[in-house]
């Protein structure tokens, strides 16, 4: 079961530069909520901004994590 | 995306989304959402008095699997208006707060609308079930 610290340090190093702030949301390890600051970001829709994301994680969103809300924005 | 094979859940996905300008694929049902997630994007539905079909991705967990497969969206809610999928939980209650939603619904944002997003659930849209078009 990954930490809030892990995923945050799994999300900073796939999208270098970026800044995660991530908390566990219910304490239980499996609802994580994320802020994130990236460049990589820029000039995509949101949608695509959270698959960037998701695709850090591939099929453990919606597996032993069963939600990670985001919350994106360039810097 | 596009293999064609003989696979029923996916094409009554392909097909419920297509027909339906507005289709929110969710846990739970509209009267009664499972989750958090897809109550609160039930409730922003509702605030804007958005009329929308539903999916309940519970009673099979190939429905989830196949939606995913199609939308490549990892997690439920997901919400799709004219056929393209709009985003989950966080997006939608962005998109509702800053008025984008009811934008791309063509609809009016209610002048008394509340800073935060509902999560009352105050009216009962006709669900729709996907296992039901199976048989």
């Amino acid at each position: 079961m990954p930490s809030a610290e892990e995923i945050r340090q799994r999300i900073e190093a796939a999208l270098p530069g970026a800044t995660a702030d991530v908390e566990d949301w219910t304490g239980g390890g499996d609802h994580f909520r994320a802020t994130i600051v990236a460049p990589q970001f820029a000039g995509l829709g949101r949608i695509a901004q959270h698959r960037l994301v998701y695709d850090v994680f591939g099929a453990e969103v919606g597996g032993p994590i069963h939600a990670l809300s985001l919350k994106t924005s360039t810097p | 995306m596009s293999d064609q094979t003989d696979n029923p859940i996916r094409e009554a996905i392909t097909g419920a989304i297509s027909e339906h300008p507005v289709i929110l694929f969710m846990k739970g049902t509209p009267e009664a959402p499972a989750c958090g997630f897809s109550a609160r994007t039930v409730g922003a539905l509702q605030a804007l008095d958005a009329p929308f079909a539903a999916v309940d991705i519970l009673p099979d967990p190939r429905i989830r699997q196949e939606l995913s497969a199609v939308s490549q969206w990892p997690t439920i809610p997901q919400l799709f208006v004219n056929g393209e999928l709009v985003g989950g939980a966080d997006i939608v209650a962005e998109m509702y707060e800053s008025g984008e939603l009811a934008e791309v619904l063509g609809l009016e944002q209610p002048d008394a609308r509340p800073n935060e997003t509902p999560d009352v659930v105050p009216t009962n849209p006709p669900g729709m079930q996907i296992e039901n078009k199976l048989g």
